[in-house]
């Protein structure tokens, strides 16, 4: 079978579509809320809480004796709620930290579960109740009335993220100014775990309440990397949580048996890997490149000011390798790929045995220098400066600057005698002030 | 109004059976700049976190303008320290700013454009208006500690509470903060800071509040910054710190 007859399977079968339906929407609400689980470096909660829900499954299959997805939610989400409750008290009313208290609260929660579990599928009928199917989960077993709830909580919890946005935001980002403007931080939290509970057991059974947490986690992560704005983060985590759905079930049903939550857990990781490689700003790739990219630079840099050192004492104009490695101890490759660097650039050229600096070469190195100087003038001086930022990031001091302040530390130069000497033909007559 | 915009009466504060602060008791005068001074531990963010109510008070009352806390949260800006909050928050300095809005903003709706123009000016205000949009990850920590400043501006209010606004800033930075107290002064607002430099009391403050654990003393900083208080709230770690101090210097010569 062909990929496309694959997809058309599974588009076209009903059964097929209220599973890809449920996936994605777990995906979306577990994407939003994970965001501010991340934010508010709670991520681990999403485990713990996941864990917590099996006693809660367990509970409402022995109180209502029915197998309903909306009475396991209720359930579920409560006996969550209590045990992020427990986290909370444990960490606040004794020494134990938080990682330790999520570990203890995780394993009683978990293990009173496994037990109650145990006890339903050994009594008469229990057997046949299915619970054991939410340790991993079981998607396939999702039917219509299971989307509508699912439908319904998913689209409760984006509204009120919705609404909520800019509270969430304060209470991610700084919670004690937020109390400090006299805003409920105490109930702002308990909504939101509230909220991160039940998106958590929107994703049970189709994802498990062992792997659930990474729902809550990767699809936020992913996101993180490629935005630096909180809005567009969630709207991404929600995509990536979506698409993990759908791919997680659509590649799931390529085999026969093939569990559909554990490939969406491995879906959103690999959009996470994705993620953390190629992201523009924030991915491997490209702090890799940034950093061979700037020691580039500082290597070209470097042999400019060596040429012009050894220039300025005068006697010759040219230089060979071993001379200017010397003058700064840089590794001879990178010296060698700088000193070609420059020459590509028409800042240097071959002169004999050795390097010279062009008269262009001359220019660069001259005004590099003063601005290094001024830079080390200006960090001295800083204080009689006033309120003045500069930002060594945004180039040259002197473009940053207001001119009074560039003419002061031009005569700082001079009093210091930090003026360099060699001044380059093209900027005689103007006192060696670049403009 | 009141001629003492803040009223402390007899605030305790104890973590875990300890005291940090006993009995403090003030009548905090209203346009003064008013340095709180003591060694470390003595208490000096949480009275500060006491006042605001952010810190569960053992026992005591705090009125501002004779009322609750509670009731004149939009009379209190307020800067906590920098280290309090994650940097790497996904988000700008302007839309860290507007957070100083929300209060006024009001639930569920977005900032409008008067919002942002407050937001503007409070940062044009400490010297960080090109830095509206740059990712707060980005800031060095002065220009970090400015943000915070902008977003308590923002507030627009009558009382300001700043906790450590000088730590491990840059020389730039506290020339801005220091500009922009006395512009809060001469606006008649009333600024309690946490402080740590005990050789630039006398010049950045006009009042003085040394603390440790209890009140040492208050009261204007002629007054207050005397030897014999000194010694009282630094105990034996005042030796270190005499010959740094240019008004002991003065006394006892």
């Amino acid at each position: 079978m062909s990929v496309m007859e694959n997809l058309a399977a599974v588009f076209g079968d009903p059964n097929m579509q209220w599973v890809l339906l449920s996936c994605m929407l777990l995906g979306v609400a577990s994407g939003v809320l994970g965001c501010f689980a991340l934010l508010r470096k709670h991520s681990l909660l999403g485990d713990a809480v996941a864990h917590a829900a099996l006693p809660g499954i367990c509970l409402a299959f022995l109180v209502t004796g029915s197998k309903s997805l909306f009475w396991f939610m209720i359930f579920a989400a409560a006996v969550g709620w209590l045990a992020s409750i427990c986290i909370g008290a444990v960490t606040r009313y004794s020494k134990i930290k938080e990682d330790t208290a999520l570990g203890l609260v995780l394993s009683v929660f978990f293990g009173v579960g496994i037990v109650m579990l145990t006890g339903i599928q050994h009594s008469a009928g229990g057997n046949q109740s299915g619970l054991d199917s939410f340790l991993f989960g079981k998607a396939a077993s999702l039917v219509g009335s299971d989307v509508a709830v699912m439908t319904g909580a998913a689209g409760v919890l984006l509204v009120i993220c919705f609404l909520l946005f800019k509270e969430f935001k304060l209470l991610s980002f700084d919670p004690g100014f937020g109390r400090g403007l006299g805003m409920p931080m105490g109930w702002l939290n308990a909504l939101l775990m509230l909220l991160i509970v039940t998106a958590v057991v929107i994703g049970l059974q189709a994802v498990g309440v062992v792997l659930m947490a990474a729902m809550l986690i990767t699809p936020a992560l992913a996101a993180r990397y490629w935005t630096e704005r909180l809005d567009h983060m969630i709207l991404l985590a929600g995509l990536f949580g979506a698409v993990s759905g759908a791919l997680g079930t659509f590649l799931s049903s390529l085999a026969a048996n093939m569990p559909t939550g554990p490939v969406i857990v491995l879906s959103a990781t690999l959009l996470f890997l994705l993620s953390m490689t190629f992201a523009p700003q924030r991915g491997l790739l490209m702090k890799v490149w940034r950093l061979r990219r700037l020691r580039r630079q500082v290597a070209r840099e470097q042999a400019l000011l060596s040429l012009y050192e050894e220039m300025e004492k005068g006697s010759r104009e040219s230089f060979r390798e071993e001379e200017l490695l010397e003058r700064r101890k840089q590794g001879a490759r990178r010296l060698k790929r700088a000193l070609r660097d420059l020459a590509r650039s028409g800042a240097a050229e071959r002169r004999g045995e050795g390097w010279a600096l062009t008269a262009a070469g001359l220019e660069q190195a001259y005004r590099l220098l003063i601005d290094r100087r001024m830079q080390d003038l200006f960090a001295m001086y800083e204080g009689t400066f006033g309120a003045l930022i500069f930002d060594r990031d945004q180039g040259r001091l002197e473009d940053q600057l207001p001119p009074e302040t560039v003419r002061t530390l031009w005569n700082l130069l001079k009093v210091h005698g930090l003026m360099p000497k060699l001044v380059p033909a093209t900027l005689k007559g103007r006192g060696g002030e670049a403009s | 109004m009141n001629e003492f915009p803040v009223t402390v009466e007899n605030v305790t504060v104890a973590y875990h059976q300890k005291p940090v602060l006993r009995e403090v008791n003030l009548q905090i005068p209203q346009g003064k700049l008013i340095g709180i001074v003591g060694p470390n531990g003595a208490g000096k963010s949480t009275l500060m976190k006491a006042i605001l109510g952010l810190v569960p008070r053992a026992a005591g009352e705090v009125y501002i303008h004779g009322r609750s806390c509670k009731e004149q949260r939009k009379l209190i800006g307020y800067v906590p320290q920098r280290e309090s909050v994650d940097w790497d928050f996904p988000t700008h300095a302007l839309d860290v700013v507007l957070m100083g809005r929300y209060g006024h903003i009001g639930w569920f709706r977005r900032p409008g454009s008067l919002d942002r123009e407050i937001v503007m000016s409070s940062l044009e205000k400490v010297g960080m208006a090109d830095y509206a949009y740059r990712q707060i990850s980005q800031l060095s920590g002065g220009q970090q500690q400015r943000v915070f400043l902008a977003r308590a501006l923002a507030q627009d209010a009558g009382i300001y509470f700043m906790d450590e606004p000088f730590a491990g800033v840059d020389a730039a930075t506290e020339k801005a903060i220091i500009r922009l107290l006395s512009e809060l002064k001469s606006q008649g607002k009333t600024v309690l800071v946490v402080h740590h430099d005990l050789q630039t009391v006398t010049e950045y403050f006009d009042w003085l509040l040394l603390l440790n654990v209890r009140k040492i003393a208050f009261g204007p900083t002629a007054d207050v910054f005397t030897e014999e208080n000194l010694q009282m709230t630094y105990g034996g770690r005042l030796n270190l710190l005499q010959n740094k101090i240019p008004l002991l210097r003065q006394q006892r010569a």
